[in-house]
């Protein structure tokens, strides 16, 4: 919408402030005048939660940071001082710990509306490369951060990930070795990873999060029909005939969503802030110690996907490095779904049977994927030896790598079978379900 | 387009709109009484600013000894008979010779010597102009000048007080040096830091 | 797709059992609110544990909680020297220890969090004569342990038959084996208390966040509702 001001609003402390900063345009541009699709499902909740999320967790690193110290000799320590002798210092390190949880939960559930409904399609393709980054952003946030705890987990999970940059040809150790600036994880490890976690992506995530937000309001939200508003306007004020202001509709919707959230939340941090040793490990109450290793390391569940993928590819010419490279690329392959998905719809309630079915398999792996990240990969025992081929391996590897190509193939099949999975025809408003 | 279209009763509509910003209002100031709770001292501070006990029977009479007490020097001085009687002279010199800044000694130390025991005295050696740290200067004359009868004197900016803490007018310190609380647990032992009134 | 969904929750139940290695472990019987209870395990830890473990997250003052006096921390529990508000620190220094036992013993503060309950209650029951170790003791749940039976007067001496893989007792001890669990369960429960003093009030604070909030979702509800009747 065009940036004026009328004339009408320049009265008193506001129009003193709006002949100087734009805030009454601002809040009109951005609130009360961003039209939006009228027929938002409960998928559209998780971006907002997503920024509440965020917001909550600088809040409450800001007062961790004020009791945490980053030295190898003295952190474990210090969050249990956090933890009993700062007065509620418990109730800031819960928050912290199964916020950073539940923040993957929601982006998870984020990126799944935006598979379901294409709104990555045109024209929103730069909105979903910042929303992946701001993905990667945030792995790399939560894996920095896991470290500073300073307990067997933090230490040995920080071990394995940094190693695999060692896998890098070429240049890995020497790599591995600048990551750490140790040839352990030791003390220079904690202190930088402090520095990133704190200031360095924080920063970051808050750059790509207000980006992700301006492409979005030049663009526009999408919706569970994949219509495009836009086409359908009010001749005399030109709006959207089908789009509603965001405030008041959307933030009184948005504060049922976030409140059945918040009671999610404390729900976690007061009853099962382990949550059964899934945002909590057990083995992270035990302090780093680089002469003993736990009998089994597993990351936190947001990364065990990846984390399965990584295992499932057998190294190659005794090189770690294609199982590197695989989970690198099961990250950065959604970066290119805009280009890979050539259905003439945007949303699966037009998109064919075929599509639905991907999707689903797809959602599957990447479940199973997660739950095989956590556990060791005897779980489900071998194969009788007399199988051929098969005999003797375990049976969870194999389950991880048909799951691994599963997950691989949703995206690059997908050219193939978006294209081909017969649609349904799409209205050309959008409709109230 | 949303007003005129349907008769919607506004008052209902403001009375929500209320009570859900009232809550909410009241949720966000809970939570952010542990956010500012968290910053008080921890009870590691606590327990290291816990009460701290000196034998005083170690001070000779006309004698300073300097201890510790949350991080802060405390004096403990045993102010002979001429020191107490100096205490006595010139009242209109100081800038509160009758000790109505109560804030800066225990009711049980409002008293002519600001002590429990006259000779006695625990106070806390911190400025309370700037925070400089005085020192005492407990014999009469010197380099004082004619009229100094013993006291402390702040070389920061020149604040002096008397052998009770007392503060002298013209001192750019506006207020008598703290007592700290504090109790005898027998003839010789006091405890800095708890009062007669706490229970043991 | 149902069918896959329960599939994967099966899968997904509790995978931490198979983290740690095939141990039977007994539920150790412990209430949290039973003050008497903790107050008797704080005694046995203090007595027994403290001199080789030290538990030095928790305060002494934390006691208080539990229904302890000030004068019964001061007089029977406080080692010399040490004030009310000093974490639960030993003397021993850890080479030391290292040299006596091959291992330093850990820090007790949060090992109810790492190990558990349930592997406490059963490794203090775990305990058997083993000659062919030279501290003399083995324990079941932690094969090869570097602790001897400290509380050994009180339960007295056991067995391991290699068959059965079952405890029998060959000496009595001071308690029969009913106080004995007893005793242990104070003690569990005390060492499970100790590493998070303040979940108590944790969970109780939560019944208060989460009724306010419901509250909130009643109004918001309504709200949300009232403005989208403008919505057709």
């Amino acid at each position: 919408m065009a940036k004026k001001i009328d004339s009408q609003d320049s009265a008193g402390f506001i129009g003193w402030i709006d002949e100087r900063f734009p805030l009454s345009s601002f809040i009109k541009n951005h609130l009360t005048e961003y039209y939006a699709p009228k027929n938002f499902n409960f998928w559209y909740l998780f971006g907002a939660l997503a920024l509440f999320v965020f917001v909550m967790q600088i809040l409450t690193g800001i007062f961790l940071t004020m009791h945490y110290k980053p030295d190898a000799a003295q952190a474990f320590a210090s969050v249990e001082y956090i933890m009993r002798d700062v007065s509620f210092g418990w109730l800031i390190r819960y928050m912290h710990s199964t916020g950073s949880s539940l923040f993957f939960v929601v982006i998870y559930l984020h990126m799944f509306k935006s598979l379901m409904y294409g709104s990555y399609q045109k024209p929103r393709e730069l909105l979903w490369i910042f929303g992946v980054a701001i993905f990667l952003a945030l792995m790399a946030e939560a894996f920095f951060g896991y470290l500073l705890p300073w307990g067997q987990m933090s230490y040995w999970g920080a071990q394995v990930i940094v190693n695999l940059f060692a896998a890098v040809p070429f240049i890995g150790p020497d790599l591995a070795e600048w990551v750490r600036g140790d040839y352990l994880i030791s003390d220079a490890t904690l202190n930088r990873f402090f520095a990133f976690h704190v200031i360095a992506l924080p920063l970051a995530l808050a750059g790509l999060i207000l980006t992700h937000l301006i492409a979005l309001h030049e663009v526009g939200s999408n919706n569970p029909d994949g219509v495009e508003i836009k086409n359908y306007k009010d001749k005399k004020t030109g709006i959207p005939l089908d789009g509603i202001p965001f405030h008041p509709y959307y933030t009184v919707k948005d504060l049922i969503g976030l409140t059945v959230f918040l009671i999610v939340f404390a729900s976690i941090i007061f009853f099962a802030p382990e949550m059964g040793g899934y945002f909590l490990e057990a083995n992270n109450f035990v302090p780093a110690d680089p002469l003993v290793t736990p009998s089994h390391i597993a990351p936190v569940w947001y990364f065990t996907p990846f984390y399965s993928i990584l295992r499932a590819v057998p190294p190659i010419l005794n090189s770690q490095f294609p199982g590197v490279a695989a989970m690198g690329l099961s990250v950065l392959i959604f970066a290119f779904v805009p280009w890979l998905d050539k259905s003439p719809v945007r949303s699966i309630r037009y998109k064919g049977i075929l599509y639905k079915k991907w999707l689903g398999a797809f959602v599957v792996s990447f479940i199973i994927l997660g739950y095989l990240g956590t556990v060791p990969s005897t779980i489900w025992g071998q194969f009788p030896m007399i199988l051929p081929l098969l005999g003797g391996s375990d049976v969870a590897t194999v389950a991880a790598r048909i799951f691994t190509i599963i997950y691989f193939s949703f995206f690059i099949l997908m050219p193939i079978y978006s294209k081909k999975s017969i649609t349904k025809p799409v209205p050309t408003r959008v409709t109230m379900k | 387009m949303a007003n005129k279209s349907k008769k919607v009763s506004l008052d209902r509509r403001r009375f929500l709109v209320a009570a859900t910003s009232v809550t909410g209002a009241i949720g966000a100031t809970a939570l952010g009484v542990p956010f500012v709770s968290s910053m008080l001292p921890s009870e590691k501070a606590k327990a290291a600013g816990a009460s701290v006990q000196v034998d005083v029977s170690q001070v000779a009479s006309g004698e300073v000894l300097t201890t510790e007490w949350r991080g802060q020097p405390v004096w403990i001085l045993n102010r002979s008979d001429e020191m107490i009687k100096s205490l006595k002279s010139n009242p209109k010199k100081l800038a509160d010779p009758n000790l109505n800044v109560s804030s800066q000694q225990p009711k049980y130390c409002q008293n002519k010597t600001r002590s429990i025991k006259p000779n006695i005295l625990v106070i806390v050696g911190i400025c309370t102009h700037l925070g400089c740290a005085p020192s005492p200067r407990l014999s009469p004359k010197g380099d004082m000048g004619e009229n100094w009868e013993g006291g402390f004197f702040c070389p920061c900016h020149g604040s002096k007080f008397d052998l009770a803490g007392r503060v002298f007018k013209g001192s750019p310190a506006p207020t008598n040096l703290v007592v700290p609380p504090h109790k005898y647990l027998d003839e010789n032992i006091i405890i800095l830091g708890e009062d007669t009134k706490e229970k043991a | 797709m149902k069918s896959i969904i329960i599939l994967i929750f099966i899968l997904i139940q509790s995978p931490f059992i198979f983290a740690s290695e095939d141990i039977y472990l007994e539920k150790a019987p412990i209430d949290l609110s039973d003050q008497p209870s903790l107050q008797k395990g704080a005694r046995t830890f203090i007595n027994y544990c403290l001199n080789c473990h030290s538990a030095k997250y928790m305060r002494y003052n934390k006691l208080l909680d539990i229904g302890l006096s000030k004068k019964d921390i001061k007089d029977n529990l406080l080692f010399t020297g040490k004030k009310i508000g000093d974490p639960m620190e030993i003397s021993m220094p850890v080479a030391e220890s290292k040299k006596w036992f091959g291992a330093a013993p850990p820090d007790l503060s949060v090992v109810a969090r790492s190990r558990g309950s349930d592997w406490i209650y059963s490794y203090m029951k775990g305990f058997y004569r083993d000659s062919s170790r030279e501290i003399g003791w083995n324990n079941i749940v932690y094969v090869n342990s570097a602790m001897p039976h400290i509380l050994w007067e009180l339960q007295g001496e056991k067995e391991l038959d290699q068959k059965t893989g079952k405890l029998s007792l060959i000496k009595a001890g001071k308690l029969n084996e009913k106080e004995y669990d007893s005793v242990i369960t104070d003690l569990t429960n005390f060492i499970t208390y100790m590493s998070e003093p303040g979940q108590l009030k944790r969970k109780k604070m939560g019944f208060y966040v989460v009724g306010f909030l419901l509250l909130l979702l009643v109004l918001t509800i309504k709200l949300k509702k009232e403005f989208w009747k403008d919505i057709k």
